[in-house]
């Protein structure tokens, strides 16, 4: 990996850029996620989340299990607002 | 490595949500020595799950009033604070169903007018031109009243240039630090104790939002306010449509779409009941879909990527708890925003700093103190959403 490596595809977020704020002191997910939008995407974190907290260690000293991971919100994937409303269409 | 807590402070706030994070700066700005001490990260409460609209139009004054000022504020915070917040002003059209709902909107207009608020009755025309997406006939709306000042700001941006601020003015800011216990002696407050250590202190904040009640207990004092789960959620981006905060006070819906092109919005369940409830729920998500899209049709195509839940700190009228606590001299609150924290917090965290800084009470903290729920009859603010 280097500085320019996409860590956040969906927030079109580099290594570089997740290193700065963890410098400042935004050392937890869930503050990484707040600074930079980090695992906000479409994927919600699928693959960002899990290098992030890597990036975290290596910055903190702490151990992956010492990271928590952020809490998994619904739904797991994208479902549009239509599908959503189906259950009136039997009525129609 | 954590630093050691301060043994000392002139003020010690309790909560780093927006409130907290702007009153610090305040009163550091003004060379008091503050310490603020949040439980979890700056912004983890409601100020970082809530859908962060700024509203003026209210039915009661002290609100409308508060408001306003807080625009003003909101407007020149980015270069005072020298930080990006991500304020949009593209106003806040809240439908009107009914011919009652008419008088009461005009009735409110009125009041607001007079405050000096730029706010205008909107035809069902008039609204499609502001927000092209609607469907008048779905919304079942006469008309509605649109203020072209309300807006958003980023409550993450928002709380963290704040923080930043107090720091750079010398406050203390202690995150992932739990306060454990108040100490009082002869109806004065004494000492913060934290999980870090003891602060001495005759002057606590208690803006800890949806757990305000029990800080408030910590010194036998009892807060009328309630926790309530509201849940809202957040679509996939898509191309910029409109740019207000659309809301119904019927219907309690309201949405906007965010300068990335994502739709968010919230609405409340049938039958909610008070209580720490965290996780969100599938009848939210099929309540809201059904009743968005009954306001917005092309919206049906569009998909959720994410809901979550917050806690409005809910007094019984439904307006902020703010000032001293009669009989304890030292204990301030600032919480019990029912939903409004984040748009009120900039004249609120200024009224306080005066109250705390110079002994300078104005009406509004009058108004608004603890004491009000002591029997005699409440104004209720009647205009809420989510």
């Amino acid at each position: 990996m280097s500085d320019n490596t996409f860590i956040c595809r969906c927030e079109d977020l580099t290594q570089e850029e997740i290193q700065q704020v963890i410098n400042e002191g935004y050392t937890t997910l869930e503050e990484l996620k707040c600074k930079l939008r980090l695992g906000m995407g479409p994927c919600q974190g699928r693959s960002c989340l899990s290098l992030a907290r890597r990036l975290i260690c290596q910055n903190t000293g702490k151990s992956i299990a010492e990271i928590e991971l952020p809490a998994t919100r619904p739904p797991i994937i994208p479902v549009s607002l239509g599908v959503l409303t189906s259950d009136d269409d039997e009525r129609d | 490595m954590m630093k050691e807590i301060e043994k000392k402070a002139d003020v010690v706030i309790i909560g780093g949500g927006i409130n907290g994070c702007s009153l610090a700066y305040q009163l550091a700005k003004r060379n008091i020595d503050v310490v603020l001490c949040e439980k979890r990260y700056f912004g983890s409460g409601a100020t970082g799950r809530c859908g962060a609209g700024i509203r003026q139009q209210w039915s009661t004054k002290e609100n409308t009033e508060l408001a306003i000022k807080s625009v003003h504020i909101f407007e020149q915070l980015e270069q005072e604070l020298g930080q990006d917040i991500g304020l949009r002003q593209g106003g806040y059209l809240i439908a009107v169903h009914d011919k009652k709902e008419m008088k009461k909107a005009e009735k409110n207009v009125e009041m607001q007018k007079m405050l000096g608020l730029d706010v205008k009755i909107l035809t069902p025309d008039e609204i499609l031109d502001v927000v092209p997406i609607l469907n008048i006939k779905g919304m079942h709306a006469i008309g509605a009243t649109f203020c072209p000042t309300d807006g958003h700001a980023d409550p993450f941006k928002t709380t963290f240039a704040y923080a930043n601020a107090a720091m750079k003015y010398g406050a203390h800011l202690y995150k992932f630090t739990e306060v454990l216990g108040i100490s009082k002696k002869n109806k004065k407050i004494v000492s913060v104790l934290t999980d870090k250590g003891k602060i001495k202190t005759n002057v606590v904040v208690n803006a800890a939002g949806g757990w305000s009640k029990q800080i408030a207990e910590m010194v036998g004092i009892k807060l009328p306010n309630k926790p309530f789960r509201k849940e809202i959620l957040v679509t996939e981006r898509v191309k910029p449509m409109f740019k207000a905060m659309v809301i119904s006070f019927k219907d309690g819906i309201y949405f906007s779409q965010q300068d990335e092109g994502q739709i968010l919005g919230g609405i409340p369940i049938p039958n909610e009941r008070s209580g720490y409830l965290t996780s969100p729920t599938f009848e939210f998500l099929q309540h809201m879909a059904k009743t968005l899209t009954r306001y917005a049709p092309p919206l049906k195509y569009v998909k959720v990527i994410r809901q979550w839940t917050g806690y409005y700190d809910v007094t019984p009228d439904a307006r902020p708890i703010l000032g001293e606590v009669d009989g304890l001299k030292g204990f301030i609150q600032c919480n019990g925003f029912s939903g409004h924290g984040f748009m009120l917090s900039p004249m609120v965290t200024k009224l306080l700093t005066e109250y705390i800084s110079d002994g300078k009470t104005s009406e509004i903290l009058e108004n608004l103190n603890l004491r009000r729920f002591k029997g005699k009859k409440l104004v209720k603010e009647v205009s809420v959403v989510g």
